[in-house]
């Protein structure tokens, strides 16, 4: 074995995709090396075959997927002409992987501790007891709390980040010299994805591994990588230190994307907004009771606990919060999709809380609704002509009318007017989100609530999808609620900032205030988790 | 891909596709080829297949000749067939699509009122259901649609319970759709898939409920039916096998048609078994 080897060296690697696909190859030609006790960031869009090429390297393509050229060599030797069975031995045992969904990749019927014992037990690890000592230890050191107590429990009972760090003890079992991360962090809320680099950097510079950490956000790769390779299309154009990456990027793609990161706007081109009081919410609640059979009590979840703040017209007001605050739950209030237990919701003037459906529903044109999930939120079975004209129909405007206001409002959110006739399912991410955005303003609303509504994109169509929700409220003059996780998302497009945390606005102000001089704890831990915090995206690309 | 070309990669479907364009092709011209009474004698008693021309799978023991038999019991089978699944479909698409949209307590009630149904043996209860309303197709048609309604109501309640809290449900709602404008437009053409798969499965189980009921002399006495052929010939299993086994193969060939054209819609129209056969 040549000692001077690169750890991983991936050279030229050709995976055709099966006929009939838009493009030829998922990956095309891509050479990257990963040395000892380093961490390679792989980033970029979806489609991009970042994700395939670490299953290539994990043996781990579906059968109609295979290389046609190029090697995977590890330590000098190449993983592609291995047979199945010296594959197993090295998975594993010299490479291990880490998913983005750790729920899905553990086994929910099996303890955690027998999990974890199960992979060296396969590989022929030790005995009983020496596996038992093992378990334990790597419990302990990837952070579980009282690895004692958590060997016996049941995946369900763990947060996501626990089990992610289970995954991370499962991988580090036998000690692998590669480790490969498939966006481990996507599904997981800010603090707890800081926490989990955290932890992914610290084994990385205590076993001196080689980590491949797969990303589609700039921001962690800012915080996590040695050496950056930079993917678009199945080739990779460009690769190098992280520092000249992402501070003197040179591929226009790269130089795109960094340009598209969600960064704050410069606090003094915003006038504050000072238009009449839209909407007022005042001491609003809802409580779930989840459970509670016969003999059970139901549990009780405060999903919103005294909620109350003012937006005003032409006003974008960002609700900003990890999973579980009860972000979502207030926006579903606002526009009656659930009921509140208690609380006034003022619009323009009139309390709706107390109103029927039916007596509700002659005002629902006002307030409208961008979703998050561009591909669940079109009925696939409908044209995109009727999706659009639905909203117009059901409140009374007549058919042509409906199908030529269809036309001005694709022209509004930038799609072609030949859309009308075609289907949602033949559209991008990103255009499908422009759609859902043309239906909610086909009822001319005076209020918008944006559930997440960019965080399914990808970062490039991210902004401009942000781009165009701006642009259009300061053309209709429209309120927003603009919900999401993102703190840098916020950053850009809401002129106030409200944090909740457990059912709770924690804190409320400018993106100045919230981020420069957060006063909640809360809220300083959020800010401190936010990703690449300490690069600024625009230098780079100034 | 085109839905045609998906059906098509089944093998067994389109074999089952062929089979039951003959029954039906049968079935339609039935008329033409006999245009006498089944009921009439024709020919000697008892005649054995493939002697006479006349008569090619020979004749029962009061000289009726068995191909017209088969040829208009294709008409009655395939009449009931449909019928019976189109008012069970109706039913059961009806109390599933109110029950599973707007849940609450008004599901309960009518799911318990489902199960009520599920828990007599459906054939017991189209015996009890003919019997009291005296043989006739009509009779028939309703019995087999009452015992069969009840998966359809739990399969279309479970596809609207998914599909209610879907996004673009959720838009409908936001945008100010009404429910039933919801529930037909928005959900039912979604749910669509397992309902057309589901019902052409019941329409073979239907069949088979008419034939048995049939063997049972519970059909109608005023037509052909394979059931009754079957019934008819029973007594003289060994003196006349041919009476028998000509319309049972009818049986057989007819519901496993449908089967196959069942399980070949199934795998066109679900996009999750996609790709499962290489």
């Amino acid at each position: 074995m040549p000692t001077d080897a690169p750890l991983l060296q991936v050279e030229g690697l050709h995976i055709p995709l099966p006929g009939g696909s838009e493009r030829t190859y998922a990956v095309e030609d891509a050479s990257y090396t990963l040395a000892n006790g380093e961490i390679l960031c792989l980033v970029g869009e979806s489609g991009s075959g970042k994700s395939m090429t670490a299953n290539a390297i994990m043996g781990l393509l579906p059968e109609h997927l295979t290389p046609t050229r190029g090697r995977i060599l590890f330590r000098g030797r190449d993983l592609l002409t291995l047979s199945e069975a010296e594959l197993s031995r090295e998975r594993g045992r010299s490479i291990a992987m880490i998913f983005q969904e750790p729920l899905s990749a553990l086994n929910p019927l099996m303890r955690i501790g027998d999990q974890i014992a199960e992979v060296l037990e396969v590989h022929g690890e030790g005995d009983r007891a020496t596996r038992e000592r093992r378990v334990a230890e790597l419990l302990d050191f990837v952070g579980l709390p009282d690895p004692a107590l958590l060997r016996d429990a049941y995946p369900f009972r763990l947060s996501g980040g626990q089990r992610q760090r289970v995954m991370i003890a499962m991988a580090l079992a036998l000690e692998p010299a590669i480790l490969v991360a498939d966006e481990p962090t996507t599904a997981l809320d800010v603090t707890t994805q800081a926490q989990i680099l955290e932890l992914i950097r610290r084994i990385q510079r205590a076993k001196g591994m080689g980590v491949l950490f797969i990303t589609h956000d700039f921001g962690v790769v800012a915080d996590i990588a040695d050496r950056v390779a930079v993917m678009e299309k199945g080739r990779v154009v460009e690769q190098g230190r992280a520092a000249d990456v992402l501070d003197r990027p040179r591929h226009p793609y790269t130089r795109r994307l960094i340009a598209a990161v969600p960064h704050r706007e410069d606090a003094a081109t915003k006038a504050p907004p000072s238009g009449p009081s839209l909407l007022e919410v005042r001491n609003l609640s809802k409580t779930y009771r989840p459970g509670g059979g016969l003999f059970t009590r139901p549990r009780v979840v405060r999903a919103l606990d005294d909620v109350s703040f003012t937006l005003r017209r032409g006003e974008t007001l960002g609700v900003v919060g990890e999973s579980g605050s009860g972000k979502s739950t207030l926006g579903r209030c606002i526009l009656k999709l659930l009921s509140a237990d208690a609380g006034e919701i003022r619009f323009q003037g009139r309390d709706i809380v107390p109103l029927s459906p039916r007596q509700f529903r002659p005002l629902r044109r006002h307030l409208q609704m961008v979703f998050q999930d561009p591909f669940a939120s079109l009925n696939p079975r409908q044209t995109v002509g009727r999706i659009l004209s639905d909203g117009p129909r059901a409140n009374g405007v007549s058919a042509t009318a409906a199908v030529a206001r269809a036309r001005e409002l694709l022209e509004l959110v930038g799609l072609d007017a030949s859309a009308i006739d075609r289907y949602p399912g033949e559209f991008s991410g990103g255009q499908r989100q422009r759609i859902g955005i043309a239906r909610a303003l086909a009822l001319d609303p005076s209020l918008l609530v944006a559930d997440e509504s960019v965080s399914a994109l990808d970062v490039s169509v991210q902004a401009q999808v942000l781009e165009l929700l701006k642009e259009l409220q300061v053309r209709l003059d429209i309120g927003i609620i603009f919900i999401t996780h993102d703190l840098r998302v916020a950053a850009q497009i809401c002129d106030r900032i409200a944090v909740m945390q457990n059912g709770r606005i924690v804190e409320s102000g400018t993106p100045a205030q919230v981020f420069d001089a957060p006063e909640h704890a809360y809220t300083r831990r959020l800010v401190d988790a936010i990703p690449g915090l300490h690069w600024d995206p625009r230098a780079a690309v100034a | 891909m085109s839905f045609l070309r998906l059906f098509a990669r089944n093998k067994g479907a389109v074999i089952g596709l062929v089979i039951l364009g003959t029954v039906v092709a049968i079935a339609a011209a039935a008329p033409l080829l006999y245009p006498e009474d089944p009921w009439r004698s024709v020919g000697r008693p008892l005649l054995p297949p493939f002697e006479n021309l006349r008569f090619p799978l020979g004749t029962d023991m009061l000289g009726r000749d068995i191909a017209a038999g088969i040829a208009h019991g294709a008409r009655v089978s395939l009449l009931i067939g449909l019928v019976s699944t189109s008012v069970a479909v109706l039913i059961g698409v009806g109390l599933g699509a109110v029950a599973g949209f707007l849940g609450g307590r008004l599901d309960d009630l009518l799911m318990r009122f489902t199960e009520f149904f599920q828990t007599i043996p459906a054939f017991a209860m189209a015996i009890l259901l003919v019997a009291i309303f005296t043989p006739s197709i009509a009779s028939i048609i309703l019995a087999i649609a009452v015992v069969s309604w009840p998966p359809v109501a739990r399969l279309v309640r479970g596809e609207f319970l998914t599909l209610r809290s879907r996004e673009f449900v959720q838009a409908a709602v936001v945008i100010g759709q009404s429910g039933p404008r919801i529930m037909f437009s928005q959900i039912l053409p979604n749910a669509m898939s397992p309902i057309i798969v589901a019902g052409s499965l019941m329409v073979a189980t239907a069949i088979l409920t008419e034939s048995s009921l049939s063997f049972l002399g519970l059909g109608d006495r005023n037509m052909m039916s394979w059931g009754f052929m079957i019934g008819a010939a029973r007594t003289m299993l060994r003196d006349a096998w041919w009476m028998s086994v000509f319309p049972g193969l009818a049986i057989l060939l007819t519901v496993l048609a449908i089967n196959l054209v069942g399980e070949g819609l199934n795998d066109a129209m679900n996009p999750h078994l996609r790709g499962r056969r290489a």
